[in-house]
């Protein structure tokens, strides 16, 4: 790296305040081999990359496996609804959720990672909000799981912040006029899930039946929690 | 840094492309992918920060060629090249150098369950004292610091409003190139759509951001 581009760095970090070292600095050197590294096929490459790990004595496959298996079949958006489905049949409850989700959150068990400090946003029928990360993909793993790759890809990421409402059109949404909405960018550690409105017509279903009316979609506010159609599958 | 993953407000990126049952993973790799990233942070070379960082120092081209889990896989391999748990002879190889020592894993099958899925939480001890309070009207700065922040360009030099105080975290700023955690609030901050995106934004809407306080000024 030229001494300029160092010179920059040095006054940029000054100006913010940042104590100027040598390891700020290397930050800079970075970008010119980390593109040495591409994998051709990936596959291939995260084989090679896991049986050196194992032989290092780095990784246990065994837990590796366990990891797969937790995001695969145990933690799902099943949780979030399970808890959208508690604050819609007991009053006291959705009170404790939105005034302190994390301590509401634990009662019904979940925490962990990202999870920690997760906060929950009402829809009204005055307010929608919509959830965000757009400088990565931060998303309240307990209570959804993994993202899918729209929550995580540059269109969705992109636009949320500048055009939710055309993106929620998008995604079949469209609000009326009067209608506040909120987009929360998580940029922080901060974790935020939607409470859905309850459909209309809900009102003598039971939690378990209510907890199926409830998406992944409708807890990330790109889409409402609905009846089923008529001749659907229950 | 001013990268290509701070896309907020970009245009020009296409359709959402929304796909119908999504499996949590689309190959086998990518769940190992994604557990390997869990469970060898474990051995405290780096911290999360400092990984999201290595996702923003993929060049541009490569940052938009490569799949998510593409990207988590050249970062990982990076940044453990960088911290010295592989060397880069070792990942071409895909064999430990001769002689190495074999280490014992932090993170066993035995442990999994309580070590990897509780991450480090990032909140601290709320011994710092705010710099703003709920009502304050505040200025995101004006700044383009050439490590990771988690200031998005879309919000520099815009005014907003502290709706929240979310106590006290780690700084990433700082944190992510190991120049200490720096602990200090965060807050929820609203911006109306019409200061960040002007006047065809509907005069209701909103974004709220979370912000540590030295992101801001008052204004």
């Amino acid at each position: 790296m030229d001494t300029t581009r160092r010179g920059f760095l040095a006054s940029t970090v000054a100006a913010s305040g940042v104590a100027a070292t040598q390891n700020m600095a290397h930050a800079a050197d970075e970008h010119a081999h980390d593109h040495q590294m591409l994998p051709s096929d990936p596959t291939l490459r995260v084989k090679s990359l896991e049986s050196l790990l194992v032989e290092k004595g780095l990784v246990d496959p065994a837990a590796l496996d366990a990891v797969v298996e937790t995001y695969e079949r145990k933690v799902g958006p099943r949780n979030g609804a399970r808890v959208v489905a508690r604050a819609w049949i007991d009053p006291a409850y959705k009170a404790r959720l939105l005034a302190d989700g994390r301590a509401a959150l634990k009662e019904l068990g979940y925490g962990g990672a990202t999870g920690e400090d997760t906060l929950v946003v009402e829809n009204t029928p005055r307010v929608h909000n919509l959830v965000v990360c757009t400088l990565c993909s931060c998303y309240p793993w307990p209570l959804l799981g993994l993202p899918p790759v729209w929550y995580k890809s540059a269109p969705y990421r992109s636009r949320a912040v500048i055009d939710p409402r055309g993106v929620l059109r998008e995604f079949g949404l469209t609000l009326a006029d009067d209608v506040d909405v909120r987009v929360w960018d998580s940029t922080a550690e901060l974790r935020y899930l939607v409470l859905p409105e309850r459909p209309t017509g809900s009102e003598n279903m039971s939690e378990e039946a209510l907890a199926a009316l409830v998406t992944r979609d409708a807890m990330v506010g790109v889409a409402k929690a609905t009846l089923p159609q008529k001749g659907a599958q229950p | 840094m001013n990268g290509v993953h701070d896309m907020g407000g970009e245009q020009g990126m296409g359709p959402i492309q929304y796909e119908k049952n999504e499996p949590v993973f689309h190959a086998p790799w990518e769940g190992r992918v994604y557990a390997i990233n869990r469970t060898l942070g474990a051995w405290r070379k780096w911290n999360l920060d400092a990984s999201r960082h290595g996702v923003e120092l993929l060049p541009p081209a490569d940052y938009f060629r490569m799949s998510y889990y593409e990207r988590w896989l050249t970062r990982l391999i990076n940044i453990s090249i960088k911290t010295g748990l592989v060397t880069r002879e070792e990942v071409e190889s895909g064999k430990p150098a001769p002689g190495a020592a074999k280490a014992t894993p932090p993170i066993t099958v035995a442990n999994v369950e309580a070590a990897a899925m509780i991450r480090a939480s990032a909140r601290r001890p709320d011994a710092v004292a705010p710099r703003f309070a709920v009502g304050q009207k505040v200025r995101a700065r004006n700044m383009n610091p050439i490590g990771h922040t988690r200031l998005p360009r879309y919000a520099r030099a815009k005014s907003g409003v502290i709706e929240r105080d979310h106590g006290v975290f780690l700084f990433p700023d700082t944190n992510a190139h190991f120049l200490g955690e720096k602990p200090q609030h965060v807050y929820s901050v609203r911006f109306s759509a019409r200061e960040l995106w002007g006047e065809a934004a509907k005069p209701q809407d909103s974004v709220y951001l979370d912000l540590f306080d030295d992101y801001l000024e008052s204004a």
